[in-house]
């Protein structure tokens, strides 16, 4: 047993006929540390499983379509918040895929609620939340005034009596990373899903998905990441023009080379159907990213150490210039 | 994992985990007798609170499934009383089956009296000595309200016995049924106690909940009756999954506040709340 099995579970529930009941408390604690329980039960739903393991799946999707609608419940709440502003406001992520119905949310754990408003409208927005009782998380000058120079997102914000966090995100990469995404195309193509809310075009949705995985942070949750991919492509491929229209989007927001990467392992893990051309040929350090992303033992505990480092030094790399990685972890470290 | 053992307690399969070979063995000796499943819900661990803190000053975080970020790293020789707690963050974090009541519940009849309230009102040591005197000893943690049918689902796990209540049980209990006496814990002296064969044998058997008490230790005997909308109030506070449930959870917690007679009862001593509970109890039929 290792976390191949949650992803081959995950590609084809049948392959979890073989497990014994030690295998599938290995399986669900796997899932449980990659965020995918939720998405795993549902996957298995109706297959003859072990009478245990049948009803902690049970509990485990129940526990998941409650949190959605909490999740929902949220989005709501800060949907009226909002509305008085006449915004285009674009849900990212969790909980736009539940709102508008993707087979992504199927099963999905949804964290934090993530709004895209343009950039000119910070102030409004940030003041209209904290009015409906949103207020910052404590932190310094330092982290505060960083995510406001720095961050494509405001400092986190939580509601004060919900104590649910919401991001608010004017851009889907911070400003001191290499590609710079087209935010304003990100508005422009969105698709509505009513009442003043919008999720991103089909092609863009993808390419956000890939920058959270790759551009934006060191990997961690990369296997549900990565599922997020397989399960828009999946949805989106039949279409017309689809690929075509994708690598055009990755190519705009400067992301193309991530897209073809997320592509292979997609590929490669999940089995995911992707356009050869836009995928590439095999690369050397993809077999990096496999090792990092199933680096996880049967116990659900985090392995590979050295791995894992580099990839978080890597995270910071991608995101600021060197001098100010410099600083930045000057300043971290001072304060541990 | 250097340790490993699969224990079911009530309707829950837990695989636990050690990194230290000690802690898992008094585990296993105070769980002795209990089945140990090959499905775990969930999963518990004590390791190293830093990769070198398994030999140099060894020093022990609580995780498994479910963990919480900032919890405090524990001393080597409090493992048995880390594994337990392992083993409730996983319940506290996790457990969605059943709407979680942080009380002491013991039997009679098919019928559960349910003991709630603050830490040191006493309830652990009161259900302990009533599964003593021929109550079944359900729980001396979580009373696990079924959803559907309202019912109480058994949680034995060994009695946690803090500070004085110690030796008061160790007059009652024979020797064999306790673990090792845990000193300067972050809760004080520490010492769990195995429940009765009764209990471990019943564990899957429900029981229909009879009386609610909120009792407190330390004051004067006094009984009075509690309203329906303070048991609500009071047990949303006293449960730490009901807003995870939605609204299953406040269907099944509205249906016991509404249904079960409760009472807020002052005690001096043990004694004194054990003659009180028989009478209201037996008030009830």
């Amino acid at each position: 047993m290792s976390v191949m099995q949650l992803v081959e579970a995950l590609r084809d529930p049948a392959t979890t006929a073989a497990l014994d009941r030690a295998g599938w408390t290995a399986l669900l604690s796997v899932a449980r540390a990659e965020a995918l329980a939720g998405t795993l039960a549902e996957r298995v739903a109706g297959r003859p499983v072990p009478r245990e393991v049948g009803e902690a799946m049970a509990d485990t999707r129940k526990a998941a379509r409650e949190a959605q609608r909490a999740a929902l419940w949220e989005v709501e709440m800060m949907r009226r918040a909002l509305a008085p502003l006449k915004l285009p406001v674009v849900l990212l992520k969790g909980s736009g895929y539940a709102l508008a119905g993707l087979s992504p949310a199927c099963g999905r754990q949804i964290g934090d609620l993530d709004i895209l408003v343009p950039r000119h409208t910070l102030d409004a927005v940030e003041a209209a939340l904290r009015d409906a009782g949103w207020e910052w998380v404590k932190q310094n000058d330092y982290d505060d005034g960083y995510y406001r120079q720095w961050m494509h997102e405001l400092p986190p914000l939580i509601h004060r009596s919900r104590d649910r966090m919401i991001d608010v995100h004017h851009t889907i990469l911070p400003p001191t990373a290499r590609p710079t995404p087209d935010a304003a195309g990100l508005f422009a193509e969105a698709v509505g899903v009513g009442e003043g809310l919008a999720i991103l075009s089909p092609e863009d949705r993808v390419v956000h998905a890939v920058a959270h995985l790759f551009a934006d942070g060191d990997l961690a949750g990369g296997l549900r990441n990565l599922w997020d991919i397989d399960r828009l492509l999946r949805e989106a491929a039949d279409k017309p023009g689809f690929w075509g229209r994708l690598g055009a989007r990755a190519q705009r927001h400067q992301l193309a080379k991530e897209l073809a990467r997320a592509l292979r392992l997609a590929a490669q893990l999940y089995g995911t159907p992707v356009d050869p051309l836009l995928a590439g040929p095999p690369h050397w350090g993809d077999r990096l990213y496999i090792r990092r992303l199933l680096a996880r033992d049967d116990w659900g505990r985090a392995t590979r150490r050295l791995t894992r480092f580099g990839f978080y030094v890597r995270s910071h790399w991608l995101r600021m210039p060197p001098l100010m990685l410099a600083r930045h972890l000057w300043t971290k470290l001072r304060r541990r | 994992m250097t340790q490993a053992w699969q224990l079911a307690i009530g309707p829950v399969g837990f695989r636990l985990g050690s990194a230290w070979g000690r802690p898992m063995t008094q585990l296993r000796q105070l769980y002795d007798g209990y089945p140990s499943p090959s499905f775990a819900d969930y999963t518990a661990r004590i390791e190293p609170a830093r990769p070198w803190r398994r030999w140099l000053r060894p020093s022990l975080a609580i995780t498994g499934d479910y963990m919480i970020p900032e919890a405090l790293p524990m001393a080597l020789g409090h493992g048995l009383l880390a594994l337990e707690m392992a083993m409730n963050l996983q319940m506290a974090l996790g457990h969605r089956r059943h709407l979680l009541i942080h009380a002491a519940t013991v039997e009679r009849d098919g019928r559960a009296l349910v003991m709630t309230g603050a830490s040191g009102s006493g309830k652990s040591t009161l259900a302990a000595m009533l599964g003593e005197r021929g109550w079944r000893l359900m729980g001396d943690e979580f009373a696990l309200l079924d959803l559907d049918t309202g019912s109480i689902h058994p949680f034995p796990r060994a009695v946690s016995l803090k500070n004085q209540s110690i030796a008061v049980m160790e007059r009652v209990a024979p020797a064999d049924r306790f673990g090792p006496l845990l000193l300067n814990t972050p809760k004080g002296s520490i010492r769990h106690l195995r429940p009765r064969a009764d209990a471990i044998v019943g564990m899957r058997a429900p029981a229909t909940p009879a009386l609610l008490l909120f009792p407190r230790f330390g004051a004067p005997t006094d009984v009075r009756p509690v309203g329906a909308a303070e048991v609500f109030v009071r047990l949303t506070q006293a449960s730490t999954n009901y807003v995870a449930l939605g609204e299953p959870g406040f269907d099944a917690l509205s249906r016991f506040a509404l249904t079960v007679p409760a009472k807020a009862i002052d005690y001096p001593d043990t004694e004194a709340a054990i003659e009180r509970v028989e009478r209201l109890w037996a008030e009830l039929s």
